[in-house]
Order: structure tokens, then sequence, then C-alpha cells
């Protein structure tokens, strides 16, 4: 019993007890010597595990009396999470590095709030759901405050600690409505007492109440004021590493509960994500204009990719969380190139974050340019490129569930964001001559760069069969 | 539906119970304000403490270590209110029980390590 349980969770255990052990094993023999080699095997290690589940996973199962659920969706996620968080990790590697920051607790924190961001994909309980989220989050506010001599590093994290203890306190009294309304804390328990179509009142409190909590980690408007400021504070690795792997988990997380513990009464969760992607799209779109810096702009992108993101989510069928892995996954692969080209805006030696800097970038270094407007056109949804094929998905999705006002409105945000997107490119190719950036040896984020570029380009063909991977997930979720 | 409207009912008197508080609250708050006199001169608004000026701000640095020892002991105090009634009933958990809560400790003597090692306990 307890080994079949086991051996369930052995991708989460092996990268836990890697953990454990690296963190012992550097603080008693290298110290920050070690850094480097303990990132390069957490981002291996990472990579391997996301091989195994590919490859030996099948199949809808459960362990702990159904606390912990192995299914497509699960793996499909934690895949997406795996990756991103190898990629950024090997990504900063150079930048952290060179600046002195790289502590070997970096890769050590970042593997285990994905072991909390893999069990959050898989809860099957409330507890198991709060136990991944927090393991998930309390990594993240340390690493958000790495620079500890940056005022701006630890106002990221202070803001990033309090902000998110309070969602934690608003998802747990959720939570414990949801329990007493319930009498359990099992999402099939739960599924059982909300019935069909109209939830209890009691419930229906609870699972608002969980919705804000989920919210404020999806970083959607009206709880998304942390996000500018910490993704602007953090070191910028750190601010690669929140814009990937924890917005997929965090957007896992809130399909896992919606579908498998409220399934029966999505009319009434539809309506609240319904408000919170509308308001999300047009407040990313409109107060990204006013940025001047880069890694705010990439904030409030964000907070507007997580709303067409929650678009799907709110059509409340399989197709709309196949739409919402699909752009999920498109938008982790965009950020991960985008990332990787501001770790190489530098200026003597120092990290430069002001789209200013831009100015004439294109005849500089013609390559990463291109590269970059690929992307930038991409995340502006334009047409052929991928990042077009992730919208138009949720679009549909939402046409098709009778939210034809919302897609319109998608539409009509996604046009509003062009713009900031779209004057980049302008700096990039047209702007001022000026004082400019730097020629950049940092050779590892710029491969990124080119190879999510490339990926935007050449998935058209069929978006590397993500949506047939994607479908199944979607299934394996929504029944 | 009506099980769970019941259930509703029953949280009745903790409403009641807020209103009357909150209520209370804001009665006491304005009581201040509508009835008592005021009429402040410098003296009575400056700071006062124990009959001589203030030497300075009230607010003061706290070493960090005084929130690291008290977090450890935070800690160790939840594990034991843990290991409580583990202990009390060790005769009926299974080995899995008793495993479980090796591994529990394991993880927290990891933690303990690290931090004893990194020499965030030395006061020098």
């Amino acid at each position: 019993m307890i080994q079949a349980d086991l051996t369930l969770i052995l991708p989460e255990l092996v990268l836990a007890l890697f953990a454990m052990a690296a963190l012992i094993f550097a603080v008693y023999a290298g110290k920050d010597k070690l850094a480097a080699p303990i990132l390069w095997l957490t981002a291996g290690l990472m990579a391997v595990l996301a091989a195994w589940i590919g490859i030996t996973g099948e199949g809808s199962r459960t362990a702990f009396g159904g606390m912990f659920i192995d299914d497509g969706f699960a793996r499909f996620a934690k895949i997406t999470i795996l990756l991103s968080a190898g990629a950024v990790l090997v990504m900063g590697q150079e930048f952290m590095a060179r600046r002195d920051m790289l502590r070997f607790e970096y890769p050590i924190l970042v593997a285990l709030s994905a072991v909390g961001m893999m069990m959050m994909v898989s809860a099957g309980d409330l507890m198991a759901l709060y136990m991944g989220l927090e393991l998930q989050s309390l990594a993240l506010y340390v690493v958000a405050a790495m620079r500890r001599d940056s005022v701006r590093s630890t106002e990221a994290g202070l803001k990033y600690f309090v902000l998110g203890a309070l969602s934690s306190g608003l998802l747990l009294y959720g939570a414990s409505l949801v329990y007493g309304y319930a009498g359990t804390t099992l999402f099939t328990g739960i599924i059982a007492a909300a019935g069909e179509g109209q939830a209890p009142i009691g419930l229906l409190l609870g699972l608002i109440f969980v919705m804000s909590g989920l919210a404020f980690k999806v970083s959607a408007v009206p709880f998304h004021m942390w996000t500018p400021d910490v993704y602007e504070g953090s070191p910028t690795p750190v601010t690669a590493f929140f814009a990937t792997a924890p917005k997929m988990a965090a957007m896992g997380l809130f399909a896992r509960v919606l579908h498998d513990a409220f399934g029966g009464v999505s009319a009434d969760w539809s309506q609240v994500l319904a408000l919170l992607s509308l308001l999300s799209m047009f407040l990313g779109a409109v107060a990204a204009i006013g940025q001047t810096n880069i890694k705010r702009l990439m904030a409030y992108s964000s907070i507007a990719h997580m709303g067409y993101a929650l678009m799907g989510l709110a059509a409340g069928t399989a197709f709309g969380v196949q739409a919402m892995l699909v752009y999920m996954a498109i938008y982790v692969t965009m950020n991960v190139g985008t990332f990787g080209f501001i770790l190489t805006m530098e200026r003597d030696g120092q990290p430069v974050t002001d789209i200013s800097a831009l100015n004439q970038y294109a005849t500089r270094a013609p390559g990463k340019a291109l590269a970059m407007l690929i992307l930038l056109f991409s995340l502006a949804g334009v047409p052929p490129l991928v990042g077009f094929f992730g919208k138009l998905y949720v679009l549909r999705a939402a046409y098709e569930a009778g939210l034809a006002w919302l897609a319109v409105a998608g539409v009509i945000a996604s046009v509003i964001g062009a713009f900031y997107y779209l004057r980049i490119v302008y700096f990039m190719y047209f702007g001022e001559e000026g004082e400019g950036l730097d020629r950049s040896r940092a050779s590892v984020p710029a491969g990124f760069l080119m190879a999510s570029a490339a990926v935007m380009l050449f998935g058209v063909v069929n978006l590397f069969g993500i949506e047939g991977l994607a479908q199944a997930a979607a299934a394996a979720l929504v029944n | 539906m009506d099980l769970a409207d019941g259930m509703l009912r029953e949280y009745l008197p903790i409403l009641i119970f807020l209103a009357i508080a909150i209520a209370l609250g804001i009665v006491l708050i304005l009581a201040a304000v509508v009835l008592a006199v005021r009429n402040p001169d410098p003296e009575k608004v400056s700071a006062y403490e124990c009959g001589f000026n203030a030497f300075d701000d009230a607010r003061m640095k706290f070493d960090v270590r005084f929130y690291l020892v008290s977090i450890l002991f935070i800690i160790f105090d939840l594990e034991i209110a843990m290991l409580f009634p583990w202990a009390v009933a060790f005769k009926d958990v299974s080995m899995l029980g008793f495993w479980s809560m090796m591994v529990f400790l394991a993880v927290l003597t990891i933690g303990f390590a690290y931090e004893w090692k990194k020499g965030a306990l030395e006061w020098s």
C-alpha cells in the first residue's frame, strides 16, 4: 500500500531528497564554491525528471487516500514546470556569478519550490493543496529577497511575503468554510457535497475565498498589486523564474480545484473567472503603456497574459482547459526567451532595465534584435506567430462557451497591448542615437533567446504536437 | 441544499456577536470624540518619558539574531506539540506512523544542521 503510494510520488521524492542532500553537502563541504555545480546538477535533474514523467506516466492514479492525483493533466503541468525551472536556472547562472550573487541556496530553493509546484498540480485534497502552495511560496519569498544588501530586493521580498501571507490567509479561510459545509477536505467529497447546478451558499462563500487566494498567486486583477514591485526588485534571473514556472503551477492548481472539487457548479465560478480575466487583460494592457522599466513592463505583460489564460478556464469546458494549457505552455516558452534577452542587457558590466537603452539596438546586434522582434510580436499575438494561436485558442474556447462578449473584449485588449510591445521594436529599430548597451558576452541566455524565437517561428506548423497532449491532459481533468 | 442552509443558520449567533462587537467598538470610539473635553497645549501633546525629555526615536533596530533564535524556538516548540499526541498514541500508531514521524524529524534536523553550520547561532 505505502510502497505503491511512494512509487507514485517518486519524482517529487527524488527532487526533495536531492535538495536536502545538496543543502547539507554544500554547507559542510564547499559553501558558495559549489553553487555553480549544484545549479547545473539541479537543472539537469529537473530535465531528467521531466523526461521520466513524460515517458513512464500513464493513466490516472491516486495515492495517499486520494490526496495526491497523478493524471495526464498533472503530468503536462509538471513537465512544463520542470523544464522551465531548469531553463531559467541555467540561463541566470552567468548573470548571478558575475555579480557575486550566486549562493548555493539559490538552486536548492528553486528545487524545493519546484517540489511544491508539483504537489500543487497533483493535489487532490485541500490540505495537500495548501502544503504544496506554501512550500512553493516560502521558497519564492526567500529568493525574491536574495540580494540582502539591495533595498529594492529586500522590499520585493517583504512585499511578496506580506501579500502572499494575506492571500494564504484568504485561501485558508475559504478552505475552512468549504470543509465546514462539505464535511471533508477531499476534492471527491467536495464535488459530491456541492452537487450540480448551484452550490449551497456556504460552499459558495468558501469557493470565492479560495478563488481570491489563488488569484493572488496567478496575479490576476484585482489581486495583482504585488507583481510590478516584486518583478522590478528581484534579481533578473529570479524575476524570470517568477514569470514562468510558478504561473503554470498556480494556473494548474486553479484548474484542478475548480474542476475536481467544484466541477458540478461551473456556472458559479465561471462568472467570477470572467470578471478576473476581463480586468486582468485591460489593466495589463493599459498600465504597461507608461512603463519605462522593462521588468515592470513584463510584470504588466504577465498580468495581461494571465487574463487570457483565465479566459480559457472561464469557459468551464474541457476545451477551455486545453486552451489554457496550450496558452500557458506558449506563454512560458515566450517568457523564457524574453528574459534571456533581458539578462543580456548590460552597460559597463551593470544590468540595465531601462527601455530607452534599447535605442538603435538593431544596428549593434541585428541577430538578437530580430529574435526579440519575433518574441515581441508573438507576445502581442500577431499572426502568424505561435503567440497568436495561443490567443486564438482561448478566444475560441470562450466563444464556444457562450462568452462572446469576453472574447471580443480580449481582442480589444490585445490590440491595446500590442502598442507597448511594438514600442520596444520601434526603439530597437528606429530609436534615437544615444548611449546604448554593451556587446554582451553572455551566450547561454542568448541561446535561449534564439531557441525561443525559433520555436515561435517554426511552431506554427503543428505547435510541436502540444495540442494533442493538452487535449489528453484536459480530458483527464474534466469528465 | 437544505442541510447546508440549516448549518448556515446555526452560525447566526456568531453573526449577531460580530454585529454587537462592531457596534460597541464604534460607539466607544465615537463617545470619546463626542463627549471628551479636548484642550491641547504643547506640553500635553509632546512625548513624555518618565519625567525627562525623550532621548531618541522610540523605534530602534533589533539584531536579526533575536528573530532567528525565536523562530528556531517556535519551530521546535511546534515539533514538541506534534510529538506529544504521537507519543501518547504510540501503541496505536502503526509502523507507518512511526516512520512518518522519523522522516519529519530528519527533515527538521537537516534544517537545523544547515542553520548551525551556516553560523546563524554564533553571537560574536
